[in-house]
This record gives C-alpha cells, structure tokens and sequence, in this order.
C-alpha cells in the first residue's frame, strides 16, 4: 500500500504584490516555497512510512520549476517525486487541478495500491480549499478535511480514525481506506532534512508527467477545463488611522487618550 | 649513603618499561583521531610554547597560579636532582659531583632551596584544597577525583621530606663534603643531630633514600593514568594550539556519503583527542562558562573530560576493530555529552580564553552540534523556524527581503558602487529588522555623513551572513549563504566593510576567509574612533545627560576579536569620561547569552543568562549601559525590563556619538 502527498509551489505570499494597473501578483522576483498546510501533509506522510515502512509518492501539478519543490519532499525521504507538468494543464481552475491530480492518482493505483491521500486544507495562493474534496469526489474517497490529529490507523483492516479541528471543537470520525486528509498546521512539526538526504536527493529523479500518461480528455483540464476565471484580484481598501496625542512630549496625557479610545471602542473590559 | 643498584635497577627498569607502556597505550589512542595539521609557522609555535607553557602567561592570569609557576620551575630545576638520584641509583660512580665545582656547589645550593620552595608551594595546595576548596572541586566526577589531587601533591611533598632526610643525614655524619652550600640540609642535620635518631643517622638516611626512591618510581607509574599526565601533554599542546583564534569552525565538504560533524570520539581530530589529554581539570574553563555560572548542564572541563574518558574507554576497542560501547553523544554517563549540553554553548569563548594549556572546547561543541542538525536533524524546536528562515527569506526573522531598505525610509541612502562608494555599509539582519537596532542603523548612518564617509548599501540584495547558522552546526546551508555572499561581494568588487553587529564582523572577517574572500572589515566602535581621532567627526556638544555610563563587551567583537579599546575610546570622547567597567570585562568579560544561535533558543534550565549580567550591571549603578552589539542590546533590554530596572537605559555607543551631533 502507498501514501500520497499532494503539495503544491506557491509563491511566497507575504512577499506577493499587486501591480496596481492589472491587478494580477506581480511574480517576479518572488521567491517560491512549499504551499505551508502542504509540509504538513507531506510529514505524515513520512510518518506512516516510518511507521508502516509503505511507499510515499509525492505529487505536484505545475510549472517545470516546480520541481525545486519535489526535490525537497525528496530530501525529506519521499520514494517518488512526480512533476505533473504540460502546457495543456495551464490556466486549470480548482476543477481541472482536481481532475489532474486525480487522474495522477489513479496511474498510481495501478502501480501498487493507493491506502491514504494527504493534502494541506488549502493553498496560501488560491485559499479555496477545493482541490484536496475535488480529488477525493473524482476518486470516489472518503475525504476528511481539517485534520489535526490521526487517532488510529489499521493498514490491514483498512480502517482510520481522524480527529477533524472545527471552528470551537474537535470531531472524531472514522473511515475505511482509502481516505483523503486535508491536513491543519496543528497535526505535526515537519521534519527537516539531514544533509546525505539532501545530498542525494539533489541527483535524484523527479520524474514528469505529461499528458501523454494521463491521457485526459483535454476539454477536462486547463483553461477549458475550467469554468471559474478570475476576472479582478485587488487589495482591500482600509480606512488610514489616525494619530493622536504625542507621546514624546505628553506620555500621560496620550496615555489617557488611549485608554478613552480603547474603552470607547469596548476593546478594554474593566 | 651508597645505593644498591642490585636492587634498585630492576627496579628503575621495570618502572621505565610500564611508564613507556603505559604512554604507548595511551598517546596511540590520540592516532585514533582525524589529520589536522598543526605543524606550519614552527617559529610561531616555539613562541607560543614559551610564553604559554614555560612562561605559564594563563596560569599567573590568577592570583593561585603563582603556586603552579613555583611549582613548575622548581620541577624544571629538580628534574636535574631527580635525573642524577636516578643514574647515581644504577651507577653510583656517576654523579653531579664530576661537575666543575663552583657549578656543582650552585646547583647543590639551587637544589637545596627550590626544594624548600617546592615545600612550601605543597603545603599553599593542600592548605587550599582542604581549607578554601574552589567550587568546581564539588561538581560531578571531581569530587572522585580529588583523592587523585591529594595523591599528587603527596608524592611530591614526600619527595621533598625525603630530599631533606637523606642530605641532612649525610651531613649530620659528616659524609657530605659539600654541605656548606645546602643551607636548608644542614639545619635539618643540625636539627638530626640533637633528636633521639642522632644514634641512628645511617638508619635515617637509608630510609629516605629508599623512600625518595620508591616514591620516584610509583609516580612514574602513576603519571600516565592519571590527570598529571599534564606535566607531558601540556607543553607541546601549546606548541600545536590553533595559531588563529579559534573564533571560526573549519569547513565541510559535502560529498555524497560524508560524514558530517562528530559523534564518534575518533571523528575527532587528533588535536581534539590530545587536548583531553592535556587538561588538567583545574576548572578555570568552568569558572568562565556562562552556561555553567547560570545552571545549565554545560560544564566546559566536563566536554573535554567525556571525551578523555570516552576515548580511554572506546578506543581500546576501535584499536581491535571493536564497536564504540559508550556513545559520545546522548547519555548522562561520564563519557558522554547530553544533547542539552551541547545546545547550551553561546560560543562566547570565555572557556578558551582561561586555558592555560590552550584546550579549544568550542570548536568540538559546534563539530557535535554539526551532527545533530546535518546527520540526525535533531535539534531544539525553535531552530526550526529559524534553520527554515533562513534558507527562505536569508534572515532570522523570515521578513520579506523586500523590506530590507525600509529602516532608511527618512534618509536618502545610496547603493554601494564599485569605484564610487569607498565602503559598503552591510547592515545586518538585526540592524535592518529589529526596531531597536534599527534607531543604531539610522544613527550610524548619520555619524558616516557627518564624517563625510564615502559608503552606499546593498539593499535588497543584502543578505544574512550566517553567523547563527555555523554557530548551530547548520554548516550545509551556511555553506550555501557564504558561497552566495562571496560571489555577490566579488561581483560588487566590495572590499571594505562596514558593520554594526559582532556577529557580522567576525562572520564577514574570519569565516568567509576561508572562502577566498579577504575583506577590510571594519565594526563600527573602530571607525567612529579612527573618525573622532583623526578629527574628521566633530561632535557639536559633549553627552552630559546619560549619567553613569557603563560598557559591555561583546563576545564577538572583544574576547574573539580582541577589539576592546576602540568602543571605550569612542565613549570617553562622546561623555568626557572613561566609561564604568564590571567586575568581569574585556578579555573576561561575561556572555549576554544570545552568542551561538542561543539568541534564537528558550532558555529552559537554570537562572537566565542575560539577567546574570544584568545584575552585575546594575552592582555598579549604571544609568546607561553601552553596547556594540545588536544581540547584547536585545538581552540587556530585556533582562532590565526582567528586574523592573527602567530607570537604568540601554543605547548603542553609535547611539551615543550620534547624540553628541546634535546641534547646541
């Protein structure tokens, strides 16, 4: 039975700007890292194959230089590293992302058993939370999303328990295999790579896919397989503060002002 | 009295053939160790063997330590005695005697008193370890040992006794034609001659001869398995110290299938190995440690003394292709180092300073930490964020690099430029993030306009200069930001530097180095002095309204760069006085706690490190407390916030030029 990580390069978003005349990101310059819930998902995987000694196969759809990315999850301890990569993936929606991933999936099913898909709640470039659902409606998998904690898991009864994290309380729920996690920061710290891993991982094969192996229809995928567009991204407009007292000359009357202010707005409960 | 070398040669040969066994068994175990070559500048190195071992500069650093030079030089002076008591033993034709007299009657006089000295000196160490023990002497595995030191100072107090029986005796049976140049020997035959033993003169001189004897012979047994083995490794552990200051760790190469770092004792260099043979266990390293003041589980001696006793015990092994039995690395036992132990290490370098024989301890705890990060990835939970940080965004913080030129939001800051800028002023992390140190940059800044220094900065393509990283053992990624560093410098064409954080000065001047790169590195407290010297900086008024002013020395900047006058001159401008000074300054100047990538880690065991030296700030009633250095500004702020101490003030000497700028 094998795991497998779906993680995703994503630019680094507290360094992302919006070019004030298109409103799209402005992407140069911007350094990539591994969408952050994504390492997450990528950790447990390495903590079942720890545990279990499976397989983990880490999968990524994106640009060929998304392979920095499955190169790192390879000095992490991943068995395979798989770029799908083609032209005709380009401009997919959360839709035609899914329908990719899951095809990916599939080819690997046929590979040798798929038990559990791992995935970060959501990307920190789109924040739809779709795709990890998306793949688990197109493979038929039981998802459970959030997850925080991995109770139990039984490879040979094929069955887990999950703790989900929800706004004000934990659900337990069980499933039988295969499931698909998408996975919260609290589920676990990730591992950082040892230097002969990194070593070796920086000749190690990261291998593509095109569409020539998934063979998907292509009125599924890329930008015709995606009915949602983007038609403007912008950031919001925030009313400017004001200030008020000086500090500097009058730190007890500004204080006071503060206080007044604070109590106002009910933001200090006396 | 006539020896019987019948006897007493076997004796001395079997004696010698356990003593050369024993130094066999024991110095082999240092081959067990990994090349390092410590045999160039030969001149360098006969110097420093003179000045370190037989002048003893460290030891005398202490008040105590005059006992050891006695001690030592009167060794020196009867190892002659000793030498002829030997020869004379199996030969007893054979003796000083055949001297030209006036050289014999001076070295029987030198003889006769160094042994009283050596007498004294004895009786000064027993009267200290029972009376005034030092506090290391109650730590773990030296209160064992102290029977040892006991043992020690006996065998050479009874040679001494012995010296003066038998040559009183002598004399008192008028069998010594020399005695009119042994002083102390004659009043002991006087002595001799009107006690009840008078009768047996013969008697008493043939038992201290064989107790001089015997006691001779065990103590060369007894030398090589025990921590007086220093009296042979000390010397030429002072020939082969590191010539540099060991402010720097040696590269890695990283090569598939490479170790990387320490945890087996023969992945030590042989340098290492020798240096636990050279320690003495006097504790002065402990007494500097901060770690060790403060009570975490990091006792400098301890690191050397688990690496002696894991070699004694694991390198007889190795030697027969057996396994290690006790780790290096892990265990609480006496050959091993707990990994709190060695995450505890500020590298401040306080031990290294106080070691008279030159022991470098904080190279071996950075070589172990090597192998927690790059082997095992095991390593306190905090470094995460920072290790990740780093790689991604090249600072501690993980700010945006984008945001590194918005400190000079108000000034007009230019880019350095190759044959147009004369220096690139390299902010530093610390400098560009940090809110306070941020107000040292911007002051810093004016003080170079001021002084119209030609300088311009990287800005955005600045980047961190790794000092955390290799203090931490990340040497892997601190390999890649050095390389990456080195190439931008050498595409700038940048050879003159200017830096306001330690950390930066000694990284930027000591370690890219050995990357080829030989920069003129200039921290701040010297420039602003060159600049207040040569008058091209003018203060418009004196600094009168900071109060008592204090000043603490960085680790970087002072005990691993030996930069200490500079920043006090620079302050002694700025106010009109010579900076207050602590009860441990300069060269033993007490760590703030943040060195070594410490300033990124929680400090889980014992007293807080920053708030020791808090306190003894505040013992001399400082009102401002000056720093140079972004590191200690940060723990000094929040140690005094700690004791509700807002009255006394922390500020950057650059702070305080800047403030003497100031239009009247």
């Amino acid at each position: 039975m094998q795991i497998v990580a779906c993680i995703k390069q994503v630019p680094d978003t507290t360094q992302v700007q919006i070019d004030p005349v298109t409103n799209t990101l402005v992407r140069e310059g911007i350094p990539f890292i591994v969408n952050p819930y994504d390492t997450h998902a990528l950790e447990e995987a390495l903590r079942l194959k720890d545990r279990f000694g499976c397989r983990v196969a880490a999968i990524s759809m994106g640009p060929p230089n998304a392979e920095a990315t499955l190169r790192k999850a390879l000095a992490l301890g991943v068995d395979d590293a798989i770029l799908l990569s083609d032209r005709v993936f380009g401009g997919a929606d959360t839709l035609a992302t899914s329908n990719v991933l899951a095809a990916a999936i599939r080819k690997l099913h046929e590979q040798e058993e798929v038990g559990v898909v791992l995935c970060g709640k959501q990307t920190i470039d789109g924040d739809t939370a779709q795709v990890g659902p998306g793949i688990a409606t197109r493979l038929g998998y039981t998802q459970l999303t959030l997850v925080d904690r991995i109770e139990h898991i039984d490879l040979e009864k094929r069955a887990i328990r999950v703790r989900r994290k929800l706004e004000g309380r934990h659900e337990i729920v069980e499933a039988p295999l295969p499931v698909l996690l998408t996975v919260v920061r609290e589920l676990n710290r990730p591992r950082y790579p040892t230097v002969p891993r990194r070593l070796e991982s920086a000749d190690a094969e990261v291998k593509t896919w095109s569409n020539q192996v998934m063979q998907l229809p292509e009125p599924t995928i890329g930008l015709k397989g995606s009915p949602t567009w983007v038609s403007r991204i912008f950031s919001p407009e925030r009313d400017k503060g004001e200030i008020i007292g000086d500090g500097v000359q009058d730190p007890e009357g500004t204080a006071n002002l503060l206080i007044d202010k604070l109590l106002s707005k009910d933001l200090l409960a006396l | 009295m006539t020896p019987t070398p019948a006897i007493f040669t076997p004796m001395l040969i079997a004696a010698g053939i356990f003593f050369v066994w024993s130094c066999y068994r024991r110095f082999s175990l240092v081959t067990l160790g990994q090349p390092d070559d410590r045999f160039d500048r030969l001149g360098r190195r006969i110097g420093d063997m003179f000045l370190y071992a037989f002048g003893q500069k460290r030891v005398v650093a202490k008040p105590f330590g005059i006992n050891h030079f006695i001690i030592f030089w009167s060794f020196m002076v009867l190892l002659l005695a000793n030498g002829e008591f030997l020869v004379k033993g199996v030969i007893p034709a054979l003796s000083l005697a055949l001297l030209p007299a006036p050289l014999y009657h001076g070295l029987l006089l030198a003889f006769d008193l160094v042994s009283l000295l050596t007498l004294a000196a004895i009786l000064l160490a027993f009267a200290r370890r029972i009376f005034f023990p030092p506090a290391y002497m109650s730590t773990a595995y030296v209160k064992a040992r102290s029977v040892e030191g006991f043992l020690i100072l006996a065998f050479i107090a009874l040679l001494m006794i012995a010296y003066f029986g038998l040559h009183g005796a002598e004399i008192a049976l008028g069998s010594e034609p020399a005695a009119a140049f042994m002083p102390v020997s004659s009043a002991i035959a006087r002595l001799l001659q009107s006690s009840p033993s008078a009768v047996s003169l013969q008697s008493v001189a043939w038992f201290c001869w064989w107790l001089h004897a015997l006691v001779l012979l065990a103590f060369i047994c007894f030398l090589p398995h025990s921590k007086h083995m220093h009296i042979l490794t000390a010397i030429p552990n002072c020939f082969f110290a590191s010539l540099e200051k060991p402010n720097t760790q040696p590269r890695e190469e990283f090569v598939k299938g490479g170790e990387f770092g320490v945890d087996k004792v023969d992945s030590f260099t042989w340098k290492d190995l020798f240096d636990s043979f050279s320690c003495t266990e006097c504790g002065r390293c402990q007494n500097a440690c901060p770690a060790t003041a403060t009570g975490k589980p990091l006792n400098p001696r301890q690191v050397i003394h688990a690496i002696k006793t894991n070699l004694l015990t694991n390198g007889p092994l190795l030697q027969r292709d057996g396994a290690h039995v006790i780790p290096l690395i892990g265990e609480e036992g006496e050959g091993s180092n707990t990994e709190e132990t060695i995450w505890s290490c500020t590298t401040c370098g306080a031990c290294m300073e106080a070691c008279p024989v030159l022991i470098e301890h904080m190279p071996k705890i950075i070589k172990m930490r090597r192998h927690l990060v790059e082997m095992k990835s095991t390593f306190p939970d905090e470094l995460l964020n920072l290790f990740e940080n780093m790689e991604q965004r090249s600072n501690p913080w993980g700010i945006a690099p984008s945001e590194r030129t918005k400190w000079c939001a108000t000034m007009e800051i230019k880019p350095f430029e190759k044959g147009v800028t004369e220096y690139l002023f390299y902010i530093g992390c610390a400098g560009t993030f940090d809110s306070r140190s941020k107000q040292v940059t911007v002051a810093l800044a004016t003080i170079l306009n001021a002084a119209g220094v030609s300088w311009g900065i990287l800005g955005k393509e600045e980047k961190c200069c790794g000092d955390s990283l290799r203090r931490l053992g990340n040497e892997f990624v601190f390999d890649r930001m050095a390389k990456e560093n080195v190439e931008l410098f050498r595409q700038k064409g940048i050879t003159k530097v200017i830096v306001q954080c330690p950390h930066c000065f000694s990284t930027l001047k000591n370690d890219y180095r050995q990357y080829g790169l030989e920069l003129e590195v200039i921290h701040h407290g010297e420039l602003i002095d060159q600049l207040l010297a040569s008058g091209r900086l003018k203060l418009n008024q004196q600094v009168k309204d900071l109060g008592r002013v204090l000043f603490h020395d960085s680790c970087y900047l002072g005990r691993h760069n030996d930069v200490y006058d500079a920043p006090r001159d620079v302050l002694r401008s700025a106010t009109g006085q010579a900076p207050l000074e602590m009860e441990r300054s300069r060269n033993n100047s007490f760590c703030c706690g943040a060195g070594g990538g410490r300033m990124w880690m929680e400090e889980f065991s014992g007293e807080r490190i920053n708030l020791n030296r808090v306190d003894e700030a505040l013992r001399q009633n400082a009102d401002t407390i000056c720093t140079a250095c972004p590191y200690c500004m940060t723990m000094f702020e929040d140690g005094l916030k700690d004791r509700q101490a807002g009255q006394t003030r922390v500020r950057d000497i650059a702070e305080v030029v800047a403030e003497g700028l100031r239009p009247v």
